[in-house]
């Protein structure tokens, strides 16, 4: 019977226990990515890579996310407003979602799925065909060289992929406003300029810093970490997309409550 | 000037090395011998430290490897790994002289390009591949461009993980001679993984056979048809019969 009962807490314990421990590693192993984003040598050609294929080939997927979602939400903003009469809101609701939530949120979720897989694809097969061991060999630290301008590329660079989706997220709803909703333009465009105030934005910027370095971190880590052969590629491409948009998910919660939670 | 002493690795239940114990002299050429999946390029990546043994010791001129400063000590070595690990999103030329373009040995470009192009002469390769890709290149072009990489910035020791496989016999018979010589002219220390018995002869000072984790037999390859063992005999004159299974 106590063994029933040991066996049953080791079970519940044990995966617990690896968790924390995974936590851990990812953690120390975090700290050590950024010490040495900070410390010379630096690889400014790869930097220029990495926002080149974070940054700028994300600009099209991130924009057609920002404005169909700005479309979308004008449309149910004024559903709901019209139930108590207040259709009126629509450019300031949708300014205040798309900056706040919508633009960060999505926006670091189109890159979990366009750049987590790549970076992790592409450091995995690195590692299963040695060249992070050759890169090792020929004095080159893999961390400075593979892992700190990603992660730098990406804290720097989805910001301004968020403040670019937001600019298009917003003019999604003001294109639906004017032509389907009977809005004026001079007035949505005014309503949401005199609304939207410098935090609403700004907080949302520094959720896309937060979740760039979670997306290139989690490509990183789960292409260094790879398994051998293709499947262990395969494997860690996928791990690196889910743990991506989970830990995004994640964050933008714990970010939401500290920032606006009364 | 290489000494491992006790050398153990196993991954998970895998018992790879099981006490390798081994020396190389400095300026010496010493081949290694064995099956596949002995742990040949295990032994190999332990001692640069890409893989860490469970425990033994490995010495450089003395000095424990896993306490040396890195940079200074890498900076020593040129490796050729057994899949050439060449840099697929870097041109040929610039793998090459990836050591010449950045750290401590950084040169101007063109100075960099040329030694590359002249590296690559020396490994069979002509000036127009300098500029393709490696994935536009046949496994054994890559192979040479591997070792044209190893030898770019002329280092004191040098590891070649079975640099003849893949190739033709005359290719084969080049890269044998140009160890040999970065050996002899160059002073260079070598350490090379074959199983082509005609590189064994042609490149060895020193042989050493790698069996169930631990060195079976080491001499100079002059001794090496006379010994009795018969792992060796079974290995060199390529018997399926003998005390080496041939289900492995
Ligand atoms: N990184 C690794 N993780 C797990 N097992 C490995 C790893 N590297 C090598 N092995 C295993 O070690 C054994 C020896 O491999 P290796 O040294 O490549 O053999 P070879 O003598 O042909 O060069 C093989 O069974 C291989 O599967
Ligand atoms: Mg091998």
């Amino acid at each position: 019977m106590t063994d029933l009962v040991a066996g049953a807490l080791a079970g519940i314990g044990r995966p617990v226990l690896d968790l924390l421990a995974l936590i851990g590693r990812v953690t120390l192993w975090a700290a050590s990515a950024i010490s040495h984003m900070l410390r010379p040598p630096f690889y400014w050609r790869e930097f220029g890579q990495a926002v080149m294929q974070i940054g700028w080939y994300s600009l099209p997927v991130v924009g057609m996310t920002a404005i169909f979602t700005g479309g979308a939400l004008a449309l149910q903003i004024y559903a709901g407003g019209n139930r108590f009469g207040a259709e009126a809101v629509v450019p300031q609701i949708v300014a205040i979602g798309m900056a706040r939530e919508l633009g960060p949120v999505l926006g670091g979720l189109m890159v979990a799925a366009r750049v987590a897989s790549s970076i992790a694809a592409e450091i995995g097969t690195m590692k299963v065909t040695e060249q992070i061991d050759a890169l090792t060999t020929l004095s080159t630290d893999p961390m400075k060289y593979l892992v700190a301008p990603r992660l730098l590329a990406a804290t720097l660079t989805v910001p301004v992929l968020v403040a670019v989706g937001d600019s298009i997220g917003i003019m999604g709803g003001w294109l639906v406003g004017i032509t389907r909703l009977d809005f004026n333009s001079a007035t949505y465009l005014k309503n949401t300029a005199d609304f939207l105030e410098v935090w609403d934005v700004g907080s949302g910027l520094v959720k896309g810093a937060v979740f760039g370095f979670i997306v290139a971190l989690m490509g990183c880590w789960h292409g260094m970490n790879s398994g051998r052969g293709a499947q262990g590629v395969g494997a860690a491409t996928k791990a690196a997309v889910v743990s991506a948009s989970v830990l995004i998910l994640a964050a933008n919660y714990l970010l939401t409550e500290v920032f606006f939670s009364a | 000037m290489i000494e491992l002493t006790g050398v153990h690795k196993a991954f998970g239940a895998n018992r790879v090395l099981n006490g390798v114990d081994l020396r190389i002299g400095r300026g010496e050429s010493m081949v290694i011998i064995g099956g596949s999946g002995t742990g040949k390029s295990v032994l190999l990546k332990c001692i640069l430290g890409l893989i860490t043994p469970d425990s033994g010791t490995i010495l450089l001129d003395g000095h424990d490897v896993a306490q040396a400063e890195r940079d200074a000590f890498l900076a020593r070595f040129g490796m050729l790994f057994q899949g050439s690990a060449l840099f697929d999103s870097m041109t040929v030329w610039e793998n090459v002289a990836f050591r010449l373009l950045r750290g401590s040995l950084k040169r101007p470009k063109p100075e960099a390009k040329e030694i590359a192009i002249e590296k690559l002469r020396r490994v069979g390769l002509g000036p127009q591949v300098a500029d393709l890709f490696p994935a536009e290149l046949s496994g054994g072009m890559q192979k040479r461009v591997g070792l044209a990489r190893a030898i770019a910035a002329n280092p004191e020791i040098i590891f070649f993980d079975e640099p003849t496989t893949g190739l033709d016999p005359i290719m084969s018979g080049v890269i044998n001679d140009l160890i040999r010589e970065i050996v002899s002219e160059m002073g260079a220390t070598a350490m090379t993984i074959t199983h082509d018995m005609t590189s064994v002869r042609a490149i060895a000072d020193h042989v050493a056979m790698l069996h169930g984790g631990i060195v079976r037999w080491t001499g100079p390859v002059s001794e090496m048809d006379a010994t009795s063992d018969p792992y060796v005999q079974q290995f060199i004159h390529g018997r399926a019969e003998g005390p080496i299974p041939s289900v492995r």
